[in-house]
């Protein structure tokens, strides 16, 4: 059943969303938030518990100070209130991967409680997200469903739970209602979770790889026309791309909007982003509301964090990513443009890199956004992922430098890398690449290729410098690309002029 | 029997010394106990498991080292053996709670208190029985099996911790560990006439104590001799960096204070006597005995003063409250899906992990549970909770306060421990009020956090016995211990020897 949508330009054209984001971060601590069981990704199923991650009788959980560190380390990026005194919760409810069948979460006394997000569109204006909180809670562990389609519980038979996941560290970061952000919702969503995603990983606090569910997020909007009360809101839940967070909020407006037209009512319920269908599916209707019996977990004494901590925390801050960017553009010469395809192609700490290994920053550019790239893109695979270092490209640059790979002998040095044949310097050894550099050699060629081409002589001789060009193509083709091009020029220059 | 009779008639501190004077083995005296426990549970049913076989390599383990001439450097209570409340998980031993929905369950770790009994080199003689989950005054809500007051077999043993405490009544173990969360140690220490302690919350380490309101739970030792209880304590006590409620600090020395007070001079103490726990409601048999031991810690030299505790009053009416909610979410966990019990929906009902666990809680859990889970989730509800658990939890401070002011008045509290004797099986098991009304005495202690135990004061006229409570500060357990030892040492001379001389043993081959 296809749902109706309004065409999205006319819908942000009638309505005014509203917006709000639950960001869901896991840490990277090498051990749980309430016991010293290890954490590692894809490890074998219920490898990774102790007695208090599986929630046995009589075990106890005990709070890992690393990930409290952690999370007001994040707390202090985003500007928030850090709560001397924070207390964890108890939240109620039964589930099959909740090895007590209760979250410890933070209810009314968050560890991080109210601070704000600058954060860079596209076109360089910046917009602030408020930030409501940043608490910390344990993971769940993971179920998956046999015997149905697509490891979805509809169909399935049976399913499997591995604890390992249970008790993982997670900071979640929930916004305020964010308005004013009109036809831009979708961008400003994007641009914000990217921004934490920049941020925890500057501070090294999570892997923030979305694709492992390091990252995932609740998506919440509604509509309503200026100066009317805010609209009734969908939650969508455990959304786990940025496309994905973009496309279900243009989704959401679309189909909202399509409701609101026809005079219909917006449902509060939980829907989830179906990627093959690319629409949100609503969940099963609610009957009742979710009571989670919150209270003070008894076993666990509160949060105490000293102002001086907090102090100390914050000498330990590195450069935050938006500030860093401003001063590699600055350093780099880089233009907007130019920044910004660094930052979609995630090249930034690569060029950083390159260009701390000896390469020039335009060099480093140069390989990162073109030949490395293109690779990328063909295989699907990330820039990092490539078997290309920046000291191999920095060495790449150098050979350039010193004049023994001229622009073309790169490219041939790169792809070589690229394709797993070794360092550059064992690929230029192992094809034999060198600039011919020998002026006898050159000289003849040259004076092969002007003997062939008396038309472009006489262009040359009459001061049209654009045939150049072919002469140096005719060399290139005799020396099998291994003449360097200034020099040729020259040797032509010479011969014209006699 | 004879020699039998008179080794597990000795305290644990006098066995102690026998161990270590190599006059008797460690095992010599775990087979004693094994063959009390095999002639008294038939009457007694104090145990849930014997764990014979590991006590004895325990005891062998004792015993080699003994043989090489290494008494010195091994731990005060080495060889001694204890019975540990099967509320408490023991690695490889199974472990139930006296309930149906953890039967078959063996731990894969040990409690912290476990472990400490292991280094101290104390056999464990077995699990003890208590009402299922702790939640009962009368042991009588276990789901496997009744235990019998030693005193007289027609009556409770008390509870929640009624196994431990007739164990050690019965002579069936010297020492025994229990849990108390409304007086579960000391309810059942007074109804069995033995010595039964509710340390400093946070004073000893609840990490494998299964939870029951993990705010007020507390391990603590049986005896049947203040000093021994005093030794025992010391053994499971102090930090515990697992338990996040554990208190960083020592406990000033307790076996050091009981042994200042069995000499019987209480001069310069001031002691006083709660005025809202008693009067009403107590038994007269009861409060007789109560004011005899008063009597008796004044002859001593102290200064007895009324204190009051106002709000006393509601601490029954607020740990009704704080006490099932903590459960409800405690409990939450015995949900068939990886340990314990699993019933599968019955053919008609949809296949789903939901009807299971709904499935495996109708059939795990006996009726007292439920009925404290249902209160717990009533009280959490959204709507209410402000009303109730919030309410309750500012009766715990008021209570706090209470204790804080009477301190000011006096070094040490007292009060009887329980209302009444040893009640006959089924008298109050249809009047769940009647039953709570139990620990009036007991639950302000766990309400505010701070120790107290109850010591045997003498017998009813129906010859059951009275317990006498003693209240100290938080983390001065050193404080009571020595009161306490003190009666304890002028009762014994008044009656010429130990309590349990009165009690009648058929078990261990007397008294036929």
């Amino acid at each position: 059943m296809a749902e109706k949508l309004m065409k999205y330009t006319d819908a942000v054209a009638k309505y005014d969303p509203v917006f709000g984001l639950e960001v869901h971060v896991e840490l990277s601590t090498n051990t749980k938030l309430f016991c010293p069981a290890h954490i590692e990704f894809g490890g074998e199923p219920n490898s990774q518990l102790t007695p208090v991650s599986l929630g046995l009788p009589g075990s106890l959980p005990v709070v890992n100070k690393t990930a409290i560190d952690y999370a007001i380390k994040l707390g202090l990026a985003l500007h928030c209130d850090i709560a001397e005194w924070s207390q964890f919760a108890r939240k109620n409810y039964f589930y099959p991967d909740m090895p007590r069948d209760y979250q410890i979460s933070q209810f009314d006394k968050p560890l991080n409680g109210e601070g704000y997000l600058d954060v860079e569109l596209d076109d360089g204006s910046v917009f602030r997200v408020d930030i409501e909180r940043a608490h910390v809670e344990d993971d769940a562990g993971k179920n998956t469903h046999l015997g149905g389609s697509d490891g979805r519980i509809e169909g399935a038979n049976h399913s499997l739970v591995d604890y390992n996941r249970a008790g993982v560290p997670l900071i979640e970061i929930v916004t305020k209602p964010i308005a004013g952000a009109g036809e831009r919702t979708p961008e400003v969503a994007g641009a914000y979770v990217r921004a934490i995603r920049d941020i925890v990983r500057a501070l090294n606090i999570s892997h923030a790889r979305m694709e492992q569910g390091n990252m995932r997020a609740d998506v919440n909007i509604s509509l309503h026309k200026k100066g009317e009360p805010l609209g009734t809101r969908s939650e969508t839940k455990n959304v786990n791309t940025f496309k994905g967070i973009e496309k279900t909020l243009v989704y959401e407006i679309r189909r909202q909007a399509a409701i609101l037209e026809d005079g219909g009512e917006v449902l509060q319920e939980t829907r989830h982003w179906d990627e093959s269908k690319q629409a949100t599916a609503g969940g099963r209707a609610k009957s009742d509301a979710n009571d989670y019996r919150y209270f003070p977990d008894p076993d666990l004494v509160m949060v105490h964090v000293t102002r001086d901590h907090i102090e100390e925390l914050r000498k330990q801050m590195p450069e935050m990513p938006r500030e860093r960017r401003a001063r590699l553009k600055e350093e780099w010469g880089f233009t907007d443009l130019q920044m910004r395809d660094a930052l979609n192609a995630d090249a930034l700490d690569l060029i950083e890199e390159t260009i701390a290994a000896g390469a020039q920053p335009a060099g480093a550019r140069k390989w990162w956004l073109g030949e490395i790239s293109r690779e990328a893109n063909e295989r699907g695979v990330s820039l990092e992922e490539l078997p290309i270092t920046p000291q191999d490209v920095a060495e790449v640059e150098q050979l350039i430098k010193s004049g023994q790979l001229n622009d073309k002998l790169a490219k041939q040095t790169v792809s070589g890398v690229l394709s797993g044949e070794g360092k550059p310097s064992e690929v230029v050894a192992k094809h034999g690449y060198q600039v011919v550099s020998d002026d006898g050699a050159l000289e003849a060629a040259v004076d092969d290729a002007l003997k062939a081409n008396p038309d472009i002589v006489a262009k040359l001789q009459a001061g049209n410098m654009k045939p150049m060009g072919a002469i140096i193509g005719a060399v290139m083709r005799a020396t099998k690309g291994q003449a360097d091009a200034k020099t040729v020029n020259k040797i032509v220059m010479q011969r014209i002029a006699k | 029997m004879t020699n039998t009779q008179e080794l597990v008639r000795l305290s644990a501190a006098q066995m102690a010394e026998k161990i270590r004077s190599r006059d008797i083995s460690s095992r010599e005296l775990v087979e004693a106990e094994l063959e009390v426990i095999e002639a008294a549970e038939p009457s007694i049913d104090a145990f849930l498991h014997v764990s014979r076989d590991e006590a004895l390599a325990q005891a062998d383990d004792v015993d080699k080292k003994l043989a090489s001439g290494d008494a010195e450097s091994l731990p005060e209570l080495a060889g001694v053996p204890v019975a540990i409340k099967d509320m408490i998980v023991t690695k490889g031993i199974p472990t139930t709670a006296a309930s149906k929905i953890l039967e078959g369950w063996i731990p894969p770790y040990d409690a912290t208190v476990v472990e400490k009994l292991k280094a101290a080199g104390m056999p464990i003689l077995g699990k003890t029985n208590l009402d299922e989950f702790a939640q009962g005054s009368s042991t009588e809500h276990s789901a496997f099996k009744r235990t019998c007051n030693p005193w007289d077999t027609d009556c409770v043993p008390g509870g929640s911790g009624g196994g431990s405490a007739a164990a050690v009544g019965a002579f069936e173990s010297p020492l025994a560990l229990g849990t108390d969360t409304g007086g579960s140690i000391r309810q059942p220490s007074a109804l069995t006439g033995t010595v039964g302690v509710k340390p400093t919350y946070g004073g000893v380490s609840r990490y494998g104590a299964i939870a029951m309101a993990s705010s007020l739970d507390q391990v603590g030792p049986v005896a049947r001799t203040v000093l021994d209880a005093a030794l025992l304590q010391e053994v499971i006590g102090g930090y515990d960096r697992r338990d996040s409620t554990s208190i960083p600090k020592p406990i000033p020395p307790l076996a050091q204070a009981a042994r200042e007070g069995a000499r019987m001079d209480l001069h310069g103490m001031k002691v006083g006597l709660v005025k809202e726990l008693g009067g009403k409601g107590y038994q007269p048999d009861v409060e007789a005995r109560f004011n005899e031991g008063v009597q008796l810690l004044q002859d001593m030299g102290a200064e007895v003063v009324e204190v009051s505790c106002p709000h006393f009053s509601y601490a029954l009416a607020a740990y009704y409250i704080i006490m099932p909610s903590e459960v409800s979410s405690n409990l939450a966990r015995y949900d068939g899906m990886r340990y314990g019990l699993r019933v599968m929906p019955p053919e008609g009902m949809e296949q789903t992990a939901a009807n299971m666990m709904a499935v495996t809680r109708e059939a795990g859990f006996g009726d007292e549970v439920k009925r404290r889970i249902i209160l717990g989730i009533y009280a959490l509800s959204a709507g209410y909770y402000d009303a109730w658990y919030g309410s309750a939890q500012k009766v715990r401070t008021l209570i706090i306060r209470d204790l804080e002011a009477a301190f000011k008045q006096a070094d040490v509290l007292i009060s009887p421990a329980s209302p009444t004797t040893a009640f006959k099986f089924g008298e109050r098991m249809d009047d769940p009020l009647a039953m709570y009304l139990s620990d009036v005495a007991t639950i302000p202690a766990n309400m505010a956090g701070s120790p107290a135990m109850s010591i045997p004061a003498g017998l009813s006229k129906d010859g059951l016995p009275v317990g006498f409570q003693f209240f100290a500060p938080q983390m001065r357990d050193d404080v009571m211990y020595k009161p306490a030892a003190a009666l304890e040492a002028a009762l014994e001379k008044q009656w010429g020897g130990s309590i349990y001389q009165s009690m009648k043993t058929p078990w261990l081959g007397e008294n036929k």
